[in-house]
């Protein structure tokens, strides 16, 4: 036994670590994945959300433990993903040790760029081995590259690879091995001799200036020697779809078409999925049902557990989609030019190019929006869009509009054709956007004000997208989702499930055919669905709440809803019709429900929902953040207790105070 | 004269890139440095930013951004 751990550890020193650094676009996740297959195990560096992935990578019989470090231009520190990168490569990250060599990925068609980079990592001391990629793009775009002369001047490994067919990943294996094996610090041959202060000398104007200087100028000599029949790349292909593409007239067209057709695809072509799903869970939950004896048991695998896996899976469907489009999009180069058109537009509303998608995507639903948000390099804007996302009103408070204006105001007609629903319809969707842009200006020039963000971005040639990639990246999202967010989201559907099905004490003493007989011609089954929901715990938080609630127009009823709609939005419509006494199959149109909502009374025998009682509540739905999924997403990308409490205070505050001001004004008008 | 007033379609050289915060630091670490050509390709639908290219890629930068950059024709 005591022998088991030793060669453990004897393995566990051989294994060596190997960071892979490249520009974004230089073809590094290819090659990563090319070299790691499907071993990969993708997690957030601690504290942050940048994303860490890790892969196996076999190299003459050893395993090697492949860092896939974040797509990098310079290793400035200026972002959080440049920051983590830094900190892998002085091994002061917890949980990753320091690498024995790092293979940086170089664009063949890009060089000069390129090589930037790996001057700056050389200067970390750790052996570098380069991996040329796109030389066959070089070869027809007439740049004839010559690795040994490059190898020569930069006296690093310089291998040609194509990461798709395999091409050269042997010879880069070896020349990993032999670097790591001779732990030989790359010879810093530009400018200083001192490069051990450059770490932290960033802040001297000066001194940045010369050193940036000093690294060109040894990369201009490099390229001098290595590449030799210069021409310079024409890009013919990428700048005859950019005279489409990004056309003054026509860029703007197309690119709405593109946001219209994803925006179309998580709105409505993920619904078939969607329901198969939740009917799916609905079968399995019957089934448990079927299978086990009456009681707290039961109901807690059906009602609690499978509803709560079933409600994390619903989202998959929006977030596998959204995400195909998004690796599309950034891996023909697209998004770059969305970005770019888009910018000015965004900036007004203290917004970056990149938030559109997003934001438009967070009117199908938050929760795959807010996890498309780490296109957004700069933290600021990103952390803005997250704060804002929520107010663009979502297909899950769309139940909840239809109910009300189902109700209330479904004959009414303006100028005799214009319907009042759909003009309804339209405000709380036009009111979520007016408040989203008030927040983002606010932000940006309280909070989260910064110095210039510089915009400066690249826009790399269009190419084809890598269809193994972009699905991979499809599957890492969605299962970094359920692991990270789901297993809150199940956790507070849980105890949301306790909260309205405790306690249930004296359930047998409870006299529905007495119940009944009060309420004509409803099922005993409903009434007890009514009663224990009344007496649970969330029908006495509701009742606990009534006096803050009352200022709205809100009974406790309502205020049962409100706690029920945390789970999802949509479940407002489903608990109004247990509670009154309609059963909870009705959905938003259903004309038993729309009778009930209307003949409803308080106490003293007033109507409980009056046109402006509807009004009232809509525009608290449009602005409270009342979603869980939404709150868990936003803690887990934001990585802060901080910014999500900010977020659930500031819009559960607007909302109550917008509330508060539709119900107070409307009624001294006279509604 | 700065990049921001160099036409569609010209190049120029670049001599200065000015200011010391990360706007500039970040336009230097892409490679605009003294003594590189640029060249204007053309302005985004509403105006701004524009694209620009040297070294042989392409950059799109806010106008305000152009105007730290200065060149000579």
């Amino acid at each position: 036994m005591s022998e088991a751990p030793k060669p453990k550890s004897e393995e566990s020193q051989s294994r060596w670590v190997v960071a892979l650094a490249g520009n974004p676009n230089s073809g590094k996740t290819t090659l990563f994945n090319s070299l790691t297959g499907l071993r990969q195990k993708v997690a957030n560096y601690p504290g942050v959300t940048v994303e860490k992935k890790e892969g196996a990578w076999k190299v003459e019989g050893k395993d090697i433990s492949l860092i896939d470090l974040p797509g990098l231009s310079s290793l400035d520190a200026a972002s959080p993903d440049e920051k983590i990168a830094r900190d892998v490569l002085t091994g002061s990250v917890s949980g990753t040790s320091l690498p024995d060599c790092v293979v940086a990925v170089v664009d063949a068609t890009n060089l000069e760029r390129h090589l930037y980079l790996v001057t700056q990592v050389a200067e970390f001391g750790i052996p570098v081995v380069i991996a040329l990629t796109m030389t066959d793009l070089a070869d027809r775009e007439g740049i004839v590259l010559d690795a040994s002369a490059l190898s020569d001047s930069l006296k690093m490994p310089v291998i040609p690879i194509r990461a798709i067919s395999g091409e050269g990943l042997g010879e880069l294996g070896a020349a990993v091995a032999k670097a790591c094996e001779e732990k030989r610090s790359p010879q810093v041959l530009w400018g200083s001799d001192d490069t051990s202060g450059i770490h932290d000398t960033f802040s001297v104007a000066a001194d940045v200036r010369s050193q940036i200087f000093a690294r060109y100028k040894f990369i201009s000599d490099v390229f001098q020697r290595g590449v030799r029949g210069v021409k310079i790349p024409e890009r013919a292909t990428t700048a005859k779809l950019d005279a489409v593409l990004t056309h003054r007239f026509f860029g703007p067209i197309i690119l709405i078409a593109i946001l219209l057709l994803v925006f179309q695809s998580i709105f409505s072509w993920a619904n078939l999925p969607m329901d198969l799903l939740e009917k799916g869970f609905g079968a399995l939950a019957d089934l448990v049902r079927a299978r086990l004896p009456e009681g707290i048991f039961a109901d807690l695998i059906a009602d609690g557990i499978i509803a709560g896996v079933g409600g994390v899976m619903v989202f998959l469907p929006q977030i596998l989609l959204l995400f195909l489009f998004i690796s599309l999009l950034e891996d023909t180069g697209y998004m770059a030019r969305a970005a770019f058109m888009l910018d000015r537009l965004m900036t007004r509303f203290g917004l970056h190019g990149k938030a559109f998608l997003p934001l438009i995507s967070s009117f199908a639903c938050a929760i795959p929006g807010i996890l498309s948000t780490r296109t957004i390099e700069s933290s600021r804007d990103r952390l803005i869009t997250i704060m804002v996302a929520p107010l663009m009103s979502c297909s899950a408070r769309l139940p909840v509009y239809t109910l009300m204006i189902a109700t209330f105001f479904s004959g009414d007609k303006v100028f005799g054709f214009v319907s009042v629903g759909a003009l309804m319809m339209l405000a709380m969707y036009g009111l979520g956007i007016l408040v989203a842009i008030i927040a983002s200006l606010v932000l940006k020039k309280t909070a989260l004000r910064s110095a210039n963000v510089p915009f400066v971005m690249e826009l790399p040639p269009y190419r084809l997208p890598n269809i193994r990639g972009v699905f991979q990246q499809m599957l890492n999202r969605a299962s970094q989702f359920v692991q990270n967010a789901g297993t809150v989201i199940l956790a507070i559907s849980i105890v949301l499930w306790a909260l309205t099905y405790f306690p249930r004490h004296d359930e047998t003493h409870f006299d529905a055919a007495q119940h009944t007989v009060a309420i004509k011609g409803t099922a005993p089954d409903a009434a007890l669905e009514a009663h224990r929901l009344e007496d649970s715990y969330a029908g006495r938080i509701g009742r606990a709440v009534e006096p803050v609630l009352e200022p709205l127009g809100f009974d406790w009823k309502i205020g049962v809803g409100l706690i029920a709609s945390f789970a999802a939005r949509e479940v407002f419509v489903s608990t109004m019709s247990i509670i009154y006494n309609v059963g909870g199959d009705s959905d938003a149109e259903s004309p038993t429900l729309v009778e009930a909502v209307k003949a409803a009374k308080k106490p003293d025998g007033s109507p409980a929902w009056t046109p402006l009682t509807a009004v009232t509540l809509m525009v608290f739905f449009v602005l409270a953040m009342q979603c869980m999924s939404t709150i868990a997403v936003v803690y887990r990308e934001t990585a802060s207790l901080g910014w999500t409490v900010f977020l659930v205070v500031y819009m559960t505050g607007l909302a109550y105070g917008a509330a508060f001001a539709t119900f107070q004004i409307g009624r001294y008008m006279g509604y | 004269m700065n990049l921001s007033e160099i036409p569609i379609g010209s190049c120029a050289t670049v001599t200065k890139v000015s200011g010391d915060g990360p706007v500039s630091k970040r336009l230097m670490e892409m490679g605009v440095i003294p003594g590189v050509e640029v060249c204007v390709i053309k302005t985004a639908p509403l105006g701004d930013p524009i694209e620009i290219s040297l070294r042989g890629y392409h950059l799109a930068v806010r106008k305000n951004e152009a105007e730290a950059i200065e060149v000579t024709r």
